[in-house]
């Protein structure tokens, strides 16, 4: 960590997290901070515990062993919606939108329990100009990055102050996903934190301001997208030999 | 004539079908549980009806503004306790575990309430008298009010499953759970509301059949179940309106079997339920599976 950030409490502080399904230990001891403001990118290929980092810190999964700290708060007894209603809002993997409602429905869905702030059925109509014309629509009716559009604009009214994106990207043709990652700026404008989890890398590596890798539940790479040259990325994305020992989790000056 | 007869006498049970239907539809839609105990539940409610008329004196009719809150909140209490941890468990423990509170409920009736049938309202005008269309046609009144009543809360249902938040969150909550809490709702609490309203449905429906037949401890599961499973499957499951579809067939079926032969009312309305079960399987108003 750089000075300035070690000095300002982040926002969301994840440490040593083990979680366990059955005998597989999905993560394995992992640390991170995530300051106010960042996007904050977790690659690694599948199975490397991703998604499972992401659910246990939305509360969808309970950790075996280390604690959740939102805002120098401890979350980690908290049920999921206790956490989303304090602001850690999750577009979960495959959109996961409710498909017997229409698009209008889902984001009132997400309004229900909306913190205060900028974010609005209206503003996401104004975001995504399409989604307004077809606001009675039911979702199944939509294309994939349609979903998407919705699944995120029903995470956005509720307010979060961090937003976890899981594999926006998945099953998506390479220029939705640029339109849809596009929207980010926006989103990062009005305030809002992200952690995202990609398999893409070079997408994350465009967006992110900050990059942490894992392998089989364990982190190989962390730092800035700047700082790891494409080899380190690719040896802590794959786990290739000697790879652990030129970037030593958290190690990212020799860059 | 006899056969116009028949067929309206048969629309106008399917409005009684319907309200036992439509609880059971309701928690069967939301939370994929299918409630063994729902007759019995129709029973106790019923026998509360009973006993609150014996010791206040209220009208009849105006029973069902206790009996309804308090099914009401057994139901939240039962979906919140026993039902909520079964469901953790798989769709083979709610069957065993209402399977079980269906037994507890028909004994625990026998033990106190004894076997003996009673009825609600017995010689009460609006259960006796009837009225003529032409010469051949006798309408009782209950029969109209049930159905009436049937209507009026399954059109309730639709409006607040349709336009009130918690009508969101409940449907949300069957399509997805665990995004319905990402979203910040309790989703055990969203499934407690609708079986607090599936139980409100049952409570109308216990008072109204002990008022148009006679309540028994056993009626819960040889009639009320059965005939609710029927409505249910002949209409469409998961479907509002479907319930009253399957139950007016349920009961235009029966009463043209008791047309040919009086023995044949009950067979009757169980060959139309199986001959949908083999021929239409998802019901007769088709609600396609989600993609």
């Amino acid at each position: 960590m750089t000075a300035p950030e070690a000095v300002t409490q982040p926002l969301l502080d994840v440490r040593d997290l083990v979680v366990q399904h059955g005998q597989l230990r999905a993560l394995d001891g992992i640390s991170l901070r995530v300051s106010a403001g960042e996007v904050y990118a977790i690659i690694g290929a599948n199975g490397a515990g991703k998604s499972t980092l992401l659910r246990t810190i939305a509360g969808l999964h309970a950790p075996t062993a280390g604690s959740v700290l939102f805002d120098g708060q401890d979350v980690t007894s908290l049920r999921p919606e206790r956490r989303a209603r304090q602001g850690i809002v999750m577009v979960p993997e495959g959109r996961r939108l409710f498909g017997s409602l229409t698009v209008e429905e889902n984001l009132k869905v997400g309004a229900t329990y909306a913190r205060p702030g900028p974010w609005t059925i209206e503003r996401v109509y104004e975001m995504f100009d399409w989604m307004r014309d077809r606001r009675s629509q039911r979702t199944a009716q939509l294309s994939g990055g349609e979903q998407q559009s919705v699944a995120i604009g029903r995470a956005l009214v509720a307010n979060p102050r961090v937003l976890l994106l899981d594999e926006l990207s998945l099953g998506l043709a390479p220029v939705v996903i640029q339109r849809i990652y596009g929207m980010l700026p926006q989103i990062l404008a009005t305030g809002l934190t992200v952690l995202l989890v990609e398999q893409d890398v070079s997408q994350a590596l465009r967006v992110a301001s900050h990059i942490h890798c894992l392998l089989e539940g364990r982190t190989t790479l962390e730092g800035k997208p700047g700082d790891a040259t494409a080899e380190q990325v690719e040896a802590a994305y794959f786990g290739l030999a000697g790879a652990a020992s030129a970037t030593p989790p958290g190690g990212r000056s020799e860059a | 004539m006899a056969w116009v007869n028949a067929i309206i006498q048969g629309v106008l049970t399917g409005g009684l079908y319907a309200l036992f239907a439509c609880g059971l539809s309701l928690m069967f839609g939301v939370m994929k549980v299918v409630n063994l105990a729902h007759g019995d539940l129709a029973v106790v409610a019923g026998y509360v009806a009973i006993a609150i008329i014996a010791v206040t004196h209220v009208p009849v009719l105006w029973s069902f503004l206790i009996v309804v809150p308090v099914m009401a909140v057994l139901g939240y209490v039962l979906q919140r306790t026993i039902i909520q941890s079964a469901l953790g468990r798989g769709a083979l423990t709610t069957l065993l575990v209402t399977f079980g509170l269906s037994i507890v409920i028909e004994n625990g009736l026998l033990q106190f309430a004894s076997a003996n049938t009673r009825g609600i309202g017995v010689g009460l005008a609006l259960v006796r008298d009837s009225f003529s269309l032409g010469s051949q046609i006798q309408i009782g009144y209950l029969l109209v009010v049930i159905f009436a009543t049937a209507v009026i809360v399954l059109l309730g249902l639709q409006y607040f499953l349709s336009a009130s938040k918690y009508g969101r969150l409940i449907r949300a909550s069957a399509d997805d759970p665990e995004a319905v809490q990402l979203s910040g709702a309790d989703y055990r609490h969203v499934f407690g509301i609708a079986a607090a309203i599936a139980l409100g449905t049952v409570a109308l429906a216990g008072i109204a059949y002990g008022m148009y037949s006679q309540l028994q401890p056993t009626t819960g599961t040889d009639t009320i179940l059965l005939f609710a499973f029927a409505a249910v499957v002949i209409g469409g499951l998961g479907s509002l309106w479907g319930t009253l579809l399957g139950g007016v067939v349920l009961g235009v079926a029966q009463q043209i079997g008791a047309q040919i032969n009086i023995s044949y009312e009950v067979l009757a309305g169980y060959l139309v339920f199986l001959a949908v079960l083999v021929l239409r399987p998802q019901g007769l108003t088709a609600r396609r599976t989600q993609p």
